[in-house]
């Protein structure tokens, strides 16, 4: 795909985030859509592609009142909404549509008009992993992380900080969830969850939801917000079953989607001045940092405990809160993807100055599959 | 009221053999006929080179613990927390998900590369889950 000839010209999250039980999961997607029709000055009746996950398009697009010419239903987890950018960058370069909604909503605490996920006893998952006692990510999800720990040396402490220094970024964030600082030791002595993580190194849950609006460059300099380029994408899949994963000091997903991304935009880490890792969990970055090329997963735990992902150091990471202290709903990438484009627009709470490339990279089920996009507000 | 049951697998075309396996007291894994490869889960093909010709053999039931959790909560049904969510290494090269029994549900332990053996239980008169311990002698 060519650089920047994708723009993101509206988006924006459901009004309220958080605990929002007086609506239904459907309404929450079209609060978000609603949002970001407004963000970009649009009707409505101006979207003619659209995408989103879990909920069919159909669902939404009937709810909304949308007839698409172009319609992507992908559906693979968490960063199903990175590959739906992806996807629709493609879309309106070949002259599929022009102009396309992607929505995410998830009803994930109040639980209203929200199907559960079930796992088939027939299904692999439900022969070859149910049996032994999973049940929800926080069983699945950390299953690697001794594994890792052991290859490369990294500390409980480490993983500790992970969580700590989110916690300073949520701080500066009047919407995030957990705005409370806290020290190593309050993580190392939060409840038990499944070891070796603990509470506070697992995800909120949480309501809510968010929409993303994307054109062709060329008319995204008639909208009202500063234009967002597509400047890079990848993304890939690996294996519903954790248990099957290639090895437990890598996720292949990531390794293919990461550098599929930077290979496309052109750029090399030193030019990354903000940067995005689906934390579902406080192993997650540290999986990000090594698969994506910023150093050897040898470095990546000492890095972020040395502090250089925090307010004012060198790689502002997760600068909303993350997964960890700004909202969990279920699926998570569509608040990556908007606190990056925040901060490419330049609005984000905790601005990092003078960013002009974001990476945003996500994963999907227990590195089920990945997805990473590069924006850029530089056209050129 | 009755306590709710550990999830029961229920058994396809493709993976009766490892489930009557398991009943008969046997691991049982595929090896690809053309290129040798072993691997889990079982299909009727090899996922390495796509060969239809494979062969299911007896597994020494030998293996390591490569990573493990112990689930504290929410604790699935039929599990009484802590229990160890584990994937053995097997000798024969694939990796597979179990729980460590007949030892205590502590990092202590469970030590990473520790030598297992499968130990087999009964769930009823159709299923026997392949568990592990460690290894004797």
């Amino acid at each position: 795909m060519r650089r920047n000839q994708v723009a993101v010209v509206g988006a924006a999250e459901t009004t309220e985030l958080g605990v929002i039980p007086n609506m239904s999961q459907i309404q929450l997607h079209a609060d978000a859509a609603l949002n970001a029709i407004a963000d970009a000055g649009l009707k409505l009746s101006d979207i003619d592609g659209f995408a989103t996950a879990v909920e069919t398009p159909q669902q939404v697009c009937h709810y909304l009142g949308i007839t698409p010419t172009w319609v992507d239903g992908t559906s693979v987890g968490g960063c199903s909404f990175m590959l739906h950018v992806r996807h629709a960058a493609a879309a309106i370069e070949t002259g599929l549509c022009n102009t396309v909604l992607i929505t995410h909503a998830e009803s994930g605490k109040s639980m209203i008009g929200k199907q559960l996920r079930a796992t088939p006893p027939d299904s692999l998952n439900g022969q070859f992993e149910a049996p032994f006692g999973v049940y929800g990510p926080p069983s699945m999800f950390p299953i690697p992380v001794l594994r890792y720990m052991k290859t490369y040396g990294i500390t409980h402490e480490q993983l500790a900080m992970v969580a700590v220094v989110q916690r300073e970024w949520a701080a500066k964030n009047p919407r995030a969830t957990m705005k409370e600082p806290i020290t190593v030791a309050d993580v190392l002595n939060s409840r038990m969850i499944a070891y070796p993580f603990r509470l506070l190194q697992c995800c909120l849950v949480t309501d809510g939801g968010g929409a993303l609006i994307l054109t062709s460059a060329d008319r995204a300099k008639d909208f009202p917000q500063k234009p967002v380029y597509i400047l890079g994408t990848g993304e890939s899949v690996e294996t519903p079953l954790v248990s099957q994963m290639e090895t437990f000091s890598s996720s292949r997903a990531f390794k293919v989607a990461g550098p599929l991304a930077f290979k496309e935009a052109g750029i090399t880490h030193g030019d990354v001045d903000h940067l995005m890792i689906y934390d579902a969990f406080a192993h997650l970055p540290l999986f990000g940092l090594g698969d994506l090329g910023f150093m050897p997963h040898e470095e990546t735990g000492k890095f972020i405990a040395d502090g250089n992902t925090r307010p004012g150091a060198k790689l502002p990471l997760n600068t909303n809160g993350g997964g960890l202290s700004y909202m969990h709903s279920g699926m998570y990438g569509m608040y990556a993807l908007q606190e990056s484009v925040r901060q490419m627009r330049g609005i984000a709470p905790a601005q990092v100055p003078n960013a002009r490339i974001s990476v945003c990279h996500g994963v999907g089920g227990m590195f089920a599959a990945s997805g990473t996009i590069i924006f850029t507000n530089e056209r050129q | 009221m009755a306590e709710a049951a550990r999830a029961r697998p229920k058994p396809t075309p493709e993976t009766q053999h490892f489930w009557d396996g398991t009943q008969a007291g046997e691991l049982r894994l595929q090896r690809c006929d053309a290129c040798a490869h072993v691997y889990f889960p079982p299909r009727p093909f090899c996922p390495s080179c796509a060969s239809r010709k494979v062969s299911v053999f007896k597994a020494s039931g030998m293996g390591r613990l490569y990573s493990y959790v112990i689930n504290h909560r929410p604790a699935a049904p039929g599990f009484t927390p802590p229990y160890s969510i584990a994937v053995v290494e097997l000798d024969e090269g694939p990796r597979m998900m179990s729980n460590i029994v007949d030892c205590p549900q502590t990092p202590e332990a469970l030590e990473l590369d520790m030598r297992l053996e499968v130990k087999f239980e009964k769930l009823d008169d159709k299923i026997t889950l392949p568990l592990f311990r460690p290894a004797r002698g």
